[in-house]
């Protein structure tokens, strides 16, 4: 099993081809077919999965499950997780088979669906393993294209708009960083990301066009990957595509986008920007924290203000992501184990939230909060799960939730008080839409006519959360089953950070 | 026998909740009831049996990050000793009530199934406070603190199908959230200075405290006192007290079970025991214990003159246990923290039975809360008004000034009072005014209810203020029936409660200063040998034989009283880190948590000077609660005309405090609809017109001239594009490692 990795990142891909090449026909079977297909795929995939979760040596915080050999033109194929990244793996294949579970009521262009989720699936692993910068690279950028998919042709009214949008955003951001890869290869001549994480990129201040840029070629190269994971993440103020693609994407493409693809970001920022341009992240911390405690704040205030379910949750998705941007620049242990696990959790929690909404969207076909009131009448079951999430949304202990909002407030409140009061507000805002939009939802009388027929969940829909609900309540109160093996990685990161900054930084960052 | 404490109710909650269905309503309800019952009955063995010595049991490791650790672990000292008697006795009681209470719901038909659910509800609850407070450190507390919030939420919301109801338990959350707040940064800054939130390790380092500063927003701050505010702001929202006190009387939504429980006995005290528990930081934060004093004193006044005029009768006592609230903050801020928990202890049973007797009426009335509709009801719910008169004894304080017996808030509140006479003369005074309107406004509710004549139907329900349901008007003209047995016996156990509470544990919550000492498991005071022994004698002279830690206590009062005060004179001395590290150094003790469950200070004197106030000052709350009782018997039964009249001439004033001083209408204006409008205009201005119009305006000129491109639109054309894209793709990477490859 030396190439596990690489199994189970093409095991999905493999089903992918075969749907393409050996599936005819648009009838009820051939639909049936691939949607199994997709399930088994990706149910396989997971399975496999665990054995790398089982294999996997915490206490060691070097990469494994390396597999590296040449490519085409001179490329390297090189794979490889550590403890920052094998989460994510399990994350992406913990969900993808309920991904496919919750697009069963598709009819159009089935087998295309299927074609897209599948090969999503292979990329977002695929970003999570490279361990080439090329390869990470290619991965990157190509899961852009089937989720442009799935929101152009699958989504709603506006889709066309919608997916425009993100593509663009999010591929003028990765240009930037594109650059910034040939300027690290110039650098370093390698593109292999072990060795690029051991090279030093230069930090003497220079001046290009008049500008006198501190911090030298870590600044550019740190400015130029932030801007391809800020939009990614995404931060304010490019979190606009969000809402967009999210309120017109379909249900299972909501599901990824917030619970994996939005992890990109982050992970970027982990594997990237803080242990390679060490000194730029020291001098733009304050930079990330600020707009992280904005977009806390901001968006919060926006989802108050919202009509339409998927956008409110959508922006309370931006809100969550600024804990995540806050916690990884805290470079503390508290403050990145709670982005790590921050990111785990919103998975999980946002993932089902847009999952409530596709619920009740797949039985009335409006997204609009006014449709809706008093549910709890007719759909007990389904307003016990929507509270679950909610209060797992606005994190409450015991769920969690909690913990990566609790670590990251931690960690921050060590380096900057300012923006730690700021951001714990945001434990308020939270509770007051999210509780606002329950209330308008599912409490109250039931009185519009067309509410009176409505079914509650049906046992497919009941297993589809039956997962979501276990994670979430068993790392709310097991944090350290993520912690345990998450926390060595991020210490040795950590380690290595405080290294690479020279003693006059820190002592400024003290005084802060 | 701690962990089946704790896992009783949970499991109750369960099995109640989700298994229902199979073993029948009625069956959970009876689990559900009989495991807290079990839960009591472990809790007073606990309770009784305790001796001082503070033990742990670790269950399962939690959060751990770092030099973070915490751990799901119950810690047993006296506090969680108290609290566990009073969280589960109420409990279970209420358990025993509701079955009563909701057997017939108006809000329900016949084929909805609301008990389970309720009875789940009830026991979450009780889980969630149990952890609260037989948390082991800071974090586990705060599950508790949040999960107590969310089964307040539920059960204020539990008339779902009520708009009033749901704004309430939002309203409830929320504003719990903004104490939260502040209790949550108060842990972060403990967590920063002492690098664990592991109660011991806390307490060890609070000394150190003292004389840290950190720079907190835009200041300098001393540590101790900071840590101290931060906290308190969690226990204002949890306890209602000032400026966060808006949510406890809008809970009333709730059914009245509810209330006794949660929002009178044990939720709300919360507050009251984190600051008890943290007693080794307030210690040592004076500014901090200064505005507990404040905040309390103001609180209990605020609260009493706005209790004065309410007409709905759940919310009478409801203003009546804020104010009681801050009786027990004043007692905690200015250091006698025995006597705070004295006053929650006795408060939650004549409390609680206020409020079940308050059920009772409302159940015999047929759902009436409306105070201006009762009248006369003496004769026909006999039992209900006995047991109303012996809360309203209890609460008014009634007994025998300068001696020690009398009611349970005779002895508590006074205590309290003495204490406050010792600590600060603003909040003594304006407690024993408080008392006065305590007093007048509880007689005002029992002459309104029981005595006069009979005036069901005279007031609309359009004056209300809210109302258990939305019954019909001619349910008044039934006639008033007395509640059934479940309902008469918790209220016949608490009645004993509030009669003999305080006479039985009134030596040592506020009785001779080493017997308190002894019974928290504190060492014996260093400045004993100082204290006068006559008059502590006189007290424990009062007898009271059934003290059960009594014999204990006498046991060990002689327990040398070591130098203690060496430890103390090194940390003044230490003004600077590095002296308090030598300080460290010569004195171990300053590295080991305080023993007990309480700490007094060594400068800490309040308790032994409490005994010692003039006599006026221990007869004046007697004189205020008489006072009251008279006008509250000139108003209401000599001459029932007069409130009218005052109301008319006093206008504004009155309106005033029937509209609890503008407080609701002033946070709408200032956070509500700012918060909304704000929201807006970030969202239509600051989203789409600066950052989609301008800021991005460059890519996003882009999107439109693509989206023409693609004409109608058809899903087709899609494919076309992805293809363009994955070739452009190629093109980048393979030019990437043409160039670089040179």
């Amino acid at each position: 099993m030396d190439n596990l990795l690489s199994i189970i990142t093409f095991i999905p891909a493999v089903a992918a081809g075969i749907l393409a090449l050996f599936l005819r026909g648009e009838d009820a079977a051939a639909q049936r077919n691939a949607k199994w297909l997709a399930l088994l795929a990706t149910t396989a995939t997971f399975l496999v999965s665990l054995f790398v979760l089982v294999g996997f040596d915490p206490a060691n915080t070097d990469f494994q499950f390396v597999e590296e050999f040449d490519w085409i033109l001179g490329l390297k194929y090189k794979m490889g997780v550590d403890g920052i990244s094998v989460l994510f793996v399990m994350l992406t294949t913990f969900l993808m088979p309920i991904t496919i579970a919750a697009c069963w009521e598709v009819e159009t262009r089935v087998k295309e669906y299927m074609i897209a989720f599948l090969m999503l699936e292979t990329l977002m692993l695929g970003v999570f393993c490279a361990l080439d910068l090329v390869l990470f690279y290619l991965f990157f950028e190509a899961g852009l294209i089937p989720m442009f998919l799935i929101i152009g042709i699958w989504g709603g009214k506006e889709r066309i708009y919608a997916a425009f949008k993100f593509f663009l955003y999010t591929f003028l951001g990765s240009v930037l960083m594109l650059v910034a890869m040939i300027m690290m290869y110039w650098d370093a001549g390698t593109t292999d990301i072990p060795s690029l994480l051991a090279h030093t990129f230069g930090s003497e201040s220079f001046s290009i066009l008049g500008v006198h840029v501190v911090g030298g070629l870590q600044t550019m190269l740190w400015l130029a990957f932030f801007a391809s994971f800020a939009v990614k993440m995404p931060m304010w103020p490019v979190h606009t595509w969000l809402p967009d693609a999210h309120v017109q994407a379909p249900t299972a493409g909501s599901v990824v986008l917030a619970a994996i693809l939005l992890k990109m970001g982050g992970y970027g920022f982990l594997r990237f920007s803080l242990p390679m341009f060490p000194i730029a992240s020291d001098l733009l911390a304050p930079l990330v924290f600020w707009m992280s405690a904005i977009a806390i704040v901001y968006t919060s205030l926006v989802a108050l203000a919202q009509s339409d379910m998927k956008k409110l949750i959508a922006y309370s998705s931006v809100a969550h992501m600024g804990y995540v941007t806050m916690g990884i620049f805290t470079a503390n242990q508290q403050g990145i184990d709670g982005a790590i696990f921050q990111m785990l959790s919103h998975g999980f929690i946002s993932g089902a939230l847009f999952l409530c909404v596709g619920v009740i969207y797949d039985r009335m076909h409006t997204r609009e909060i006014d449709a809706y009131g008093g549910l709890v009448n007719r759909m007990p079951a389904y307003a016990m799960i929507f509270m679950f999430f909610t209060m797992a949304n606005v994190g409450l202990p015991g769920t969690s939730g909690f913990i990566g909002e609790f670590l990251v407030l931690m960690g921050i409140f060590q380096v900057n008080t300012w923006v730690a009061v700021v951001a714990t507000t945001g434990v308020i805002l939270s509770a007051a839409y999210a509780l606002w939009l329950y209330r308008r939802v599912v409490m109250g009388e039931l009185l519009k006519e067309a509410l009176k027929s409505i079914t509650d969940m049906t046992k497919r829909e009941k297993a589809i959360f039956a997962p979501l609900v276990a994670m979430t309540l068993l790392l709310g109160i097991y944090p350290a089953l993520v912690t345990d093996i998450i926390g060595p990685s991020v210490s040795a990161l950590i380690t290595d950070y405080h290294a690479a900054i020279p003693a006059s930084a820190e002592a400024q960052l003290a005084q802060h | 026998m701690a962990t089946i404490i704790l896992l009783a109710p949970l499991v109750g909650a369960l099995i109640c909740g989700f298994g229902w269905r199979i073993i029948g309503e009625r069956a959970g309800q009876v689990i559900a009831t009989g495991l807290v019952f079990l839960a009591a009955f472990l809790s007073w063995i606990i309770f009784l049996g305790f001796d001082g010595e503070t033990y742990k049991v670790v269950l399962l490791r939690w959060i751990e990050s770092g030099s973070l650790a915490t751990e799901w672990a119950i810690r047993i000292d006296r506090l969680t000793a108290i609290m566990l008697v009073v969280v589960n006795s109420v409990s279970a009681l209420v358990h025993l009530y509701s079955f009563g209470y909701m057997a017939h719901d108006d809000n329900w038909t016949d084929r909805e199934h609301y008990r389970a659910r309720f009875f789940a509800y009830l026991s979450f609850f009780t889980f969630a406070m149990l952890t609260l407070v037989t948390s082991d450190n800071l974090v586990q507390m705060f599950f508790g603190w949040e999960g107590v919030g969310v089964a307040s939420y539920l059960l204020i919301g539990f008339y779902y199908k009520k708009p009033s109801a749901n704004a309430a338990a939002i309203k409830a959350f929320v504003v719990n959230r903004v104490g939260d707040f502040g209790f949550a940064l108060g842990i972060f800054a403990l967590f920063y200075l002492t690098d664990s939130i592991r109660f011991d390790d806390v307490f060890a380092a609070a000394p150190t405290l003292e004389t840290t500063n950190i720079t907190f927003l835009w200041a300098e701050w001393n540590a101790a006192n900071l840590i101290g505010v931060l906290l308190f702001i969690g226990a204002m929202g949890k306890s209602a007290q000032l400026f966060l006190h808006t949510w406890l009387p809008d809970a009333m939504e709730g059914p009245t079970p509810v209330s006794a429980l949660i929002h009178a006995a044990t939720m709300v005290t919360a507050g009251v025991f984190l600051v008890c528990r943290m007693s080794p930081v307030f210690e040592f934060a004076p500014d901090a214990k200064t505005m507990i004093v404040v905040v309390g004193a103001t609180t209990a006044f605020f609260a009493a003159t706005v209790g004065l005029v309410q007409n709905d009768i759940k919310r009478v006592i409801a203003y009546s246990t804020c104010s009681q609230l801050g009786y027990m903050f004043v007692a905690a801020g200015v250091g006698v923290y025995s006597v705070a928990m004295f006053h929650l202890f006795t408060h939650a049973f004549f409390k609680a039975m206020l409020f079940l007797g308050a059920g009772s009426v409302i159940h015999a009335t047929h759902h009436e809360q409306d105070m201006r509709n009762y009248g006369g009801l003496r004769k026909k719910i006999p039992y209900t008004f006995a047991a109303m008169m012996i809360g309203t004894l209890a609460i008014t304080g009634v007994g025998i000034p300068l001696t020690h017996y009398g009611f349970a808030g005779f002895l508590s509140k006074d205590a309290v009072i003495e204490s406050a006479y010792v600590g600060s003369h603003y909040a003594f005074w304006l407690l024993v005014v408080a008392a006065g309107m305590t007093s007048f406004y509880s007689w005002r509710l029992m002459f309104m209810t029981f005595y006069g004549q009979n005036r069901a139907g005279t007031v609309g329900h359009g004056h209300g203020h809210g109302h258990d349901t939305g019954h019909g008007h001619d349910d008044h003209h039934h006639e008033p029936h007395e509640s059934p047995v479940v309902m008469l016996i918790p209220l016949g156990v608490l009645a004993l409660g509030a009669m003999f509470s305080g006479m039985i544990w009134y030596n040592v919550f506020f009785g001779e200063e080493a017997k308190v000492r002894n019974w928290f498991g504190l060492e014996a005071a260093a400045h004993g040998e100082a204290a006068p022994h006559d008059e502590a004698k006189a007290e424990g002279d009062a007898g009271h034989s059934a003290a059960p830690a009594e014999g204990a206590a006498a046991t060990t009062e002689a327990a040398p009283a070591e130098g203690h005060a060496a430890p103390a004179a090194d940390h003044a001395a230490a003004t600077d880190p590095a002296a308090a590290e030598e300080a460290v150094d010569e004195d171990h003790h300053a590295f080991e948590p305080p023993k007990g469950a309480i700490y007094i200070g060594p400068d800490n004197h309040v308790l032994h000077e409490a005994h010692l106030v003039p006599k006026w000052v221990k007869v004046s709350p007697f004189v205020a609660m008489v006072l009251g009782f008279a006008l509250a018997w000139l108003f209401y039964i000599k001459n029932p005309s007069l409130p009218g009249r005052l109301a008319a001439n006093q206008r504004p004033l009155y309106l005033f405090l029937l509209n609890k001083w503008y407080f609701d209408e002033l946070y709408d204006w200032i956070f509500v609809r700012p918060a909304k409008w704000l929201g807006r205009f970030l969202w239509k201005q600051g989203d789409g017109a600066v950052i989609d119009g301008s800021i991005n305006g460059v890519a996003l000129g882009i999107i439109p001239f693509f989206t023409r491109l693609a004409g109608r639109a058809q899903s087709g054309y899609m494919f076309h594009y992805a293809f363009a894209m994955v070739l452009g793709i190629v093109v980048l990477i393979t030019w990437m490692t043409l160039t670089s490859g040179n």
